[in-house]
Formats: C-alpha cells, structure tokens, sequence
C-alpha cells in the first residue's frame, strides 16, 4: 500500500509542503494589523481572562495556574486546529485538485505542519508567562517534545481521516465542532483532575488529548519525566490512528474529485 | 443604450438566420454540384459563418474569438515544426473507461444518507460513460488533435492522461514527464506578490525550489510584468495574471505536453509570444496532445487526430480524413453541441 511511490512523491512534493505551510502561515491573519503577532496575543488574552475567573471568582486552587492552564490550552488548540484545517483542506483546496496532479495527502499534511509552527510560536507565551509567574524551568521541560510529537502524529491520522469523510458527507464538519468542545472539556485544561472524585479519574485517561496534556505538565510544571504509562498508550494510539487515517486517505482518495 | 443594443441584437440574429439560409442553399448546391471538393465548400461555408459570429461578437464588445494561437499571418509556420515519430511509446492507453455517477438527489449530508439506507431509498445510480472503452497508443514525438462535439469526453480524457482523474476501467500508461497545461495559475494566493506566486504555483505544478531559482529570470521576463511582480497579484489585471500563469506553467521541458485551449493569453503581443513559446516546446521530440474546438488549428498542429463521440472513440487516424468526416457530421449536430466549436 504505501510503496516506493509514497517516498519518491514525498521528496518530490517536499518544496511543495514547504510553499503551503508558508502560504497556510501568512493567510491566517491576513489584513489583520498585528498579523502573526496575534499568535501570541490570542493565548496570552484568553490566559488572563480565565486567570481571573478561575483564580478569583471560582477560587480554584492550582499552583500557578496561568501556567497550568496554557500548556493545556497551547497543546489542546494544536489538536483541534491541525484537525480542523486538515478537514477543511481537500475542500478548500478543490480548484487546485480539480485541475492539477499532485498528492492529496500534501495539503492536509501541509495544514497540520502550519499549526505545528503556530504552536511553537505561541510557546514564546508560554516562556514569559513562566518568568514573570517565577516558575522554575524544570530540565525535563526538553521531554515536552515527547507528548508533541505524540500528539502531532494522532493529530495528522485523525485530520486524514476527517478530510476523507468530509469531502463525502460535509456534515462531519459540524458533528466535529461539537466533538471538539466535548473534548475540551474532558481535557482539564483549566480545572485539576481532582474535580471528579477519585473513582472517576480513571475517565481522563480514555482521553489521548489530556494523556499528551499531562505528561506536558509532567515535563514542565511537575520536573518529572512525563508518565510513561501515558506516553506509551498515547503513542499506540497515535499510531493506530495514523495508519487508519492513511489507509483510508488512500483507499478513497481517487473519488475526492467525483465529489468536489 | 439598451434599447440600442437590443436593436442591434435583432438585427444581427437576423443577419445570423439569413447566412443560415445562405448556407443551406449552399449545401444543396453541393449536392446539385459534384465538382466542388467537400472540405473546400465547407471551408467556405464556415468561413461566413464565422464572420458572422466575430462581428456579433465584436458589436456586443467581447472581442473576438479567445483561442487562435495563430493568427492568420504565420498560419503555415506550425507545419514546417519538425516531426520526428520514433518507435518508443510515449502513451498507451488501454480500455480507457470513466464513468460518473449521475445522482439526481446528490447525497452528500449524512442525515439524508441515513435516513436513505434505512429506508432503502438509496437508488440504484444512474451511470454516465464519460469514456467508453478507449485505446490508443501514442509514440514520442507525435502530435494528436482530439476532437468532438460538447460533451465527447475529450476534456475528461485529457484529465486522465494528466493523471487528474484515475480512470474508473483500463490503464494509462505513460512515459517521460508530462507537462499538462490544463489550467493557468492554479493555486495562485491573491495575497502574495508575482513572485511568492511564481513559487508557490511552481511547487503546485511539482517544480523543485533549485529549478524554480533557476528559472527566475526567465519566468520574469517572459511574463513582461516587470516591477509588477513584487505587487499583491489581487491588484492584476486579467490579462497579467495569465501572463504570469503562462510564464510559469510554460517554463519546463517536457516530454508530453497536454493542452487544453489555454494556449492563448493576454494581448495580441502576447498572444504571438506564448505561441511561439508553445512551438518551441512542441520542438522536435516532445509528444503533444491538444484538444481545441478550432478544426483549423489542429490541422496545422497535428498528423493525428482522435475523434470522440459520446464517450466513443469514433475516428483514429490522419487528420485531413478524421477532420472532413467531423465536419460533415458537425452539418447534422445540434446547436448546443456545436455551442463554441468552430469548424473552418
């Protein structure tokens, strides 16, 4: 199934990967004044503000919780944009499918990588929050990349599969958009797991999106190597996903242009 | 000035229905008068009707008709383009079929599709053979016209050859790099400069970076745009931004060249540029197929044509034979099949 072609086309296409990511980057904020500063403003904002409601108005006791609070935001907002514009991106990029040859899988690949660098941008935020708050860097914050990358090759198998499935029934769209919120608020990202009693935690750990959350928090926060038993069902889940996504990326790939 | 044009308008749909008449008579005359060659009298028929149609078209101030690369002047120049058939196979297509699914309740929400299955109201799929069963093999070097009315399949059969579309039956199975000029600027961002657009739609046409670098200079100046190329194209004219598609999509050295009638662009300048530019990659060697609803410019082009029918490969052969045996037919076929194509 993925023969020499996949490779051969891969370093032909590569320039092509690098193109769309830059063109995904700069069209973002496109005819926004701040432009790829709202990267960092967008997380930085929605930071404060939920600061305040949860450190004052519902009296939440996490230790620095801007800090806890934007490793869960940062990596859930990768999960849920790469996936998002992986399923945008064989619509969205139609006229060019209708018209030239080249592989599909670029594009959604292409969506996925943009967000990958949006992310590392944005983790700038994540420094200055950690200077002014005086957390202390951990060394183990270097094990971060673990969980991203984790999570980064769920994110791209999970986008390949929703990119086949939208471009045959639209209605994934909005299906997702409710999975999506229903997953950000199974990924405690601004409440301690503690609000479930304890029989109930176990629940979090069905979810690979807060797998990835704690063992960043883990790397970060904690100075500890992030979980192990986490990052190994994180990354058998990752994988799985991805060989589904390919596999049906390229069983029904053929047919996009049937129904573009 | 509406009123005028509308005026205009019945005057010139009157002039259309009387050269018809003219040219019925003329047909008769055919068949009253043996003496007179086929293709000559048609020739001539068409040639009034084309008249008519340019200066229809002209009053209505769309200009005249988009896809001559040729002008008149240099109509000979394409036949002394070297021919150099060899032996090697360039293309071989075998038992070609596409079919589409002409669903008349497309379903594509899930809900409905549910709802359907459930009630097995799924209905059994109307089929349409875009493409029935072609084969053809072409060698390096020869230059193929595909013809046929609206709706033939030609464009679907170009898609293919250009490996847009995989075939729903049969094989295509080609040799050397393919340059399909089907489409100008595909993918162009609005917001990006000529230049960020010269790469990013030289990465869309699957050009490397190296090459790309390469061939800046060249892309530039060929497309005339000078200092305009470091302006947002979304400030382009029509005409700049197929100038600098053209200037692209035209840079390599291809061993099949598929054109679909973009042959033409910008102003008449420009127009004899990028048609000297498409004669130089037609040089001797490259295997070319070319669709265009103009019989005439495929005469010039092409030894052999392919005639396509409904989906049916009608005709295979040289191109005076294939091309008569079309016009005749084009006599009987209806207006909307006939809708754009010209036959002089």
């Amino acid at each position: 199934m993925f023969d020499k072609r996949f490779i051969s086309n891969f370093t032909k296409y590569k320039f092509l990967l690098v193109e769309l990511v830059k063109r995904d980057i700069k069209g973002k904020y496109k005819d926004s004044v701040l432009g790829l500063l709202w990267s960092f403003l967008n997380p930085l904002l929605t930071m404060v503000v939920l600061t305040f409601i949860f450190s004052y108005v519902f009296k939440m006791s996490i230790d620095n919780f801007p800090v806890y609070f934007l490793t869960g935001f940062l990596i859930f907002n990768l999960f849920n944009a790469a996936t998002n514009g992986a399923m945008e991106s064989i619509k969205g990029n139609a006229g060019i499918i209708k018209k030239i040859y080249l592989p599909k899988y670029m594009f959604a690949l292409g969506t996925t990588c943009s967000e990958l660098v949006n992310f590392l941008i944005s983790l700038v935020v994540l420094v200055l929050v950690m200077l002014v708050t005086n957390a202390p860097f951990h060394p183990t914050i270097i094990f971060t990349i673990i969980p991203v990358f984790l999570l980064v090759i769920m994110a791209i198998g999970v986008g390949l599969i929703l990119a086949t499935l939208t471009t045959f029934f639209t209605d994934i769209r909005y299906l997702y958009g409710v999975f999506t919120m229903t997953l950000m608020y199974a990924s405690a990202i601004f409440y301690p797991v503690e609000v479930l009693p304890q029989q109930y935690q176990f629940l979090f750990e069905l979810n690979p999106v807060y797998l990835a959350i704690a063992g960043a928090r883990d790397a970060i926060l904690g100075g500890i190597f992030p979980n192990i038993k986490y990052m190994i069902v994180l990354g058998i889940v990752a994988f799985v996903l991805l060989f589904i996504g390919m596999y049906i990326f390229y069983k029904y790939q053929d047919k996009f242009i049937l129904y573009l | 000035m509406g009123a005028d044009i509308e005026s205009n308008n019945e005057i010139i749909e009157k002039s259309i229905e009387d050269a018809k008449k003219k040219a019925e008579k003329d047909k008769n005359l055919i068949k009253v008068n043996k003496n007179y060659s086929l293709s000559k009298t048609s020739g001539q028929l068409i040639e009034r009707d084309k008249n008519h149609s340019d200066n229809f078209l002209d009053e209505q101030g769309l200009g005249s008709t988009i896809n001559d690369i040729n002008t008149k002047e240099e109509d000979n120049e394409f036949q002394s383009l070297p021919y150099n058939i060899s032996n090697e196979i360039a293309i071989k297509v075998e038992n070609l079929t596409m079919e589409f699914n002409l669903n008349q309740e497309k379903v594509d929400n899930l809900k409905e599709y549910v709802i359907k299955r459930i009630k097995h109201e799924i209905k059994p799929k109307t089929h349409f053979l875009a493409l029935n069963n072609l084969s053809f093999t072409v060698h390096k070097g020869e230059r193929v016209g595909i013809i046929g009315f609206n709706g033939a399949g030609k464009s679907t059969l170009l898609k293919i050859l250009a490996g847009v579309m995989k075939p729903t039956k049969g094989n295509v199975e080609s040799h050397g790099r393919i340059a399909p000029l089907l489409e100008l600027g595909a993918g162009f961002d609005y917001n990006y400069t000529g230049e960020e657009n010269i790469f990013l739609n030289g990465a869309i046409l699957g050009y490397q970076k190296d090459f790309l670098q390469s061939k800046y200079d060249e892309i530039v100046d060929f497309s005339e745009l000078g200092e305009f190329i470091q302006v947002p194209i979304k400030n382009y004219s029509s005409g700049m931004l197929s100038k600098l598609g053209f200037s692209v999509a035209t840079i390599v050295e291809p061993d099949i060249l598929i054109l679909d009638e973009v042959l033409s662009v910008g102003d008449v300048k420009f127009k004899k540029k990028s048609g000297d530019k498409l004669k130089s990659m037609m040089g001797s060697g490259v295997t070319v197929f070319l669709v265009s609803h103009s019989v005439d410019q495929i005469r010039q082009l092409c030894k052999r044509v392919l005639w396509l029918d409904h989906g049916n490969l009608v005709m295979d052969g040289d191109v005076d034979e294939v091309c008569d045996a079309y016009i005749e037919t084009a006599k009987e076929a209806s207006a909307e099949e006939l809708h754009n194509i010209e036959l002089y």
